[in-house]
């Protein structure tokens, strides 16, 4: 069997890629793909952990499926904000969005 | 050792496109690259024996999560091309960050603990169980993410509706 530590070092890779998108990015959509892609890792962690420690009890799909859920809402509310933004603005780009600035 | 050598394969796979998702200029590009590392962490979920949850990860992440992002990357067109720089100033130090969080992560997780692993088979019908706890045991967390979920979907609706003024 593949080691726990080489699905955890995956899931470490992918979350820190994810951040990077999140940090470096300026459009917003790709600030989204990339909270996705930590999500993503999150859900491997958690059902890494399952298989690796609990096989016999189903709280860990069932945690994997709730995070499924929640990241779907999560990318349509943070997509229609977007297109909403884009109407007011003309724009996504994070740093040009500055409406609360005096 | 032959499984070793496909999850090996396939998260050379996952990373390499989650890599040119954060790198990549053109953000249609990117959102492509988003896709197959959503079927590359699918395919991990198979070799930790979660069929289910892989299949809802291609019918959810591929099926509807990608395709939103690419309608919202073409409804707010204009963004799109390299124009100008897809990255922010503070990029440098948002790799230097993620490079150290990175490098701290891989130390802890693959050196400095062990995990408590038992080599267990998973019982033939998880799907059944899974099925039974998300309407028994777990019905309280079920229940609240549809009602999520639903709160969303008209949420978005709302919120992207065009306005007559």
């Amino acid at each position: 069997m593949v080691p726990l530590s080489w699905y955890l070092a995956v899931a470490a890779v992918l979350f820190v890629l994810g951040l990077f998108g999140v940090l470096s990015r300026r459009n917003a959509v790709a600030i989204l793909m990339g909270v996705e892609l930590m999500l993503n890792a999150v859900n491997i962690n958690l059902l890494a952990f399952w298989r690796y420690t609990q096989p016999e009890n189903v709280a860990g799909l069932v945690f994997a499926v709730i995070v499924l859920t929640v990241a779907a809402a999560e990318a349509a509310v943070g997509l229609a904000l977007f297109i909403a933004l884009y109407r007011l603005r003309e724009s996504v780009n994070v740093d040009e969005i500055q409406l609360l600035k005096g | 050792m032959i499984l070793k050598v496909v999850f090996l394969l396939v998260s050379l796979f996952t990373v390499g496109s989650a890599l040119m998702v954060v790198t990549h200029k053109n953000l249609f590009s990117s959102a492509l690259f988003l896709v197959a590392s959503f079927f590359g962490v699918a395919a991990l979920y198979v070799l930790l024996e979660a069929e289910f949850l892989a299949v809802a990860q291609v019918l959810i992440y591929v099926g509807a999560i990608a395709t939103l992002i690419i309608f919202a990357i073409m409804l707010t067109r204009g963004m799109m091309s390299g124009r100008t720089s897809p990255r922010n100033d503070q990029a440098a130090w948002a790799g230097l960050a993620s490079v150290v969080l990175g490098l701290v992560l891989l130390y802890v997780v693959v050196f400095r603990v062990q995990w408590p692993v038992v080599e267990k088979p998973v019982p033939p019908d998880t799907i059944e169980q899974l099925g039974r706890a998300l309407v028994g045991r777990y019905v309280v967390p079920f229940e609240v993410a549809s009602v999520l979920l639903l709160a969303a979907l008209v949420g978005a609706v709302l919120i992207a509706r065009e306005k007559e003024v």
